[in-house]
């Protein structure tokens, strides 16, 4: 997230070809299993582009949306990068780091269109802003705890995103709507990896089963603040631009509720925290987290690497 | 059903990642204790595009196939390197003894009439 990133795409797609020429769809015999192409999809690069040339720039209530899902994006990635090299298996680990950088990379998209309606960038709004001026829901700042506390959080996490994301590709704001787009196969995964392994770990050992009982016990306090509306969504929605939060809940509770069905366990009879994350409220856990992820940038402001 | 339990889910992403996971049974303490032996290893093979073969690309563990095809996904196809996937337990691989390798290899060498070189190219066909 430097500006020498950012510059590289100022001629947009194509331009960073650091794959093997000549092996491409043509069906080329010498073409090779590890051949290596970017792809052609929309980054964070491309927005800042179109910020930069003036194609695009959100509403404040635009801007403050994307905040929302940027910063829960942000915060889940800062907590996933935890457990890199800390997973049970070498796969996992990779698992876990791959979807860590699927969320960051959303993140980047949403907080820098969000930026653009400030002037501010996604380092300053990743790093310059302090614990109350973060828009991200309770869920996403959860501690780690095991491996199965991860998978119960993740589970929520992609499910919600899956819908989430899913409503915004109809969005009126074509930047929101496109990098849904992008976001919603990238979830689609991770509603698959955390499924699969809600399944293994229920069906596992009994120690397992224990653990991801607690897991969802832990975690499942936070899910109604994800599907709460409020006035900022009501407007959205009804300018077309989002979706009420709360319209998300029946496709959630029923995809989540076949999978723990499957998994023979109880949705947890648990009372629902207060939440308060959209208005910059937030738990004990925020203050370390950003504080890990932004010394760096503020003991050296401006540096690249 | 597949376990992911969306029968509206989009046809992106994993839709060739096989869903089908069989689900672990309860298992008896004798089984748990099986089930502290480390993940076996499985080959993967990458298609890197419509119309090649798979090639192998690697190994992994994984506790079975379900999870084997996704952490090849993880793992193995990270930089756009495939279009589909194959995973074999490493164990199902049967594979020619290195120590034969005179008895088995050696017999093509020098029989250079096996190859087309012995024909002169026709003029104006394309793609010889």
């Amino acid at each position: 997230m430097t500006d020498k990133d950012t510059d590289f795409a100022i001629e947009g797609h194509g331009d960073i070809s650091v794959g093997v020429q000549g092996a491409g769809a043509s069906g080329d015999g010498s073409a090779s299993a590890t051949r290596i192409t970017p792809g052609n999809a929309l980054r964070p690069e491309d927005i800042a582009l179109e910020v930069r040339r003036g194609q695009v720039k959100p509403s404040e209530d635009v801007a403050e949306f994307a905040l929302r899902i940027g910063d829960d994006g942000l915060i889940l990635a800062q907590r996933l990068g935890h457990w890199i090299s800390r997973a049970p298996e070498l796969e996992e680990d990779i698992a876990l780091g791959n979807i860590a950088l699927d969320q960051l990379g959303h993140a980047r998209s949403f907080l820098t269109y969000a930026g653009a309606a400030w002037d501010k960038s996604e380092d300053d709004l990743a790093y310059f802003r302090r614990e109350h001026e973060f828009r991200s829901a309770h869920l996403f700042e959860q501690p780690n705890g095991d491996f199965a506390v991860t998978i119960a959080r993740q589970f929520i996490v992609s499910y919600y995103q899956y819908e989430l994301y899913t409503a915004l590709t109809a969005s009126k704001d074509a930047t929101l709507a496109a990098i849904s787009a992008k976001a919603v196969k990238e979830v689609d995964y991770h509603r698959d990896h955390s499924a699969q392994w809600v399944l293994r770990l229920a069906g596992g050992t009994d120690e397992s089963r224990a653990r991801i009982i607690q897991g969802f016990k832990l975690v499942w306090p936070y899910v109604d603040e994800l599907f709460e509306d409020d006035e900022l969504t009501t407007r959205l929605a009804e300018a077309g631009v989002a979706v009420q939060p709360s319209s998300l809940r029946a496709g959630f509770d029923r995809l989540t509720g076949e999978i723990m069905a499957e998994a023979e366990l109880d949705i947890p009879a648990v009372p629902q925290a207060l939440g308060g994350g959209r208005r910059g409220k937030h738990s004990e856990f925020l203050g370390y987290i950003i504080a890990e992820m932004q010394v760096l940038a503020r003991e050296h402001p401006g540096a690249s690497w | 059903m597949s376990p992911h339990g969306n029968p509206e889910e989009p046809a992106s992403s994993a839709s060739e990642i096989k869903r089908e996971a069989p689900k672990v049974a309860a298992t008896t303490p004798a089984e748990q204790q099986h089930h502290e032996a480390p993940w076996s290893l499985w080959e993967v093979f990458v298609r890197s595009s419509r119309g090649l073969s798979h090639v192998h690309a690697g190994s992994l563990h994984a506790p079975d196939a379900a999870m084997a095809l996704r952490n090849a996904r993880d793992l193995y196809t990270r930089r756009n390197e495939g279009v589909s996937i194959w995973v074999v337990p490493a164990e199902a691989i049967s594979s020619s003894d290195p120590d034969s390798k005179g008895a088995f290899f050696e017999s093509p060498q020098g029989k250079d009439y096996r190859h087309a070189t012995y024909y002169t190219k026709s003029e104006g066909v394309k793609h010889l």
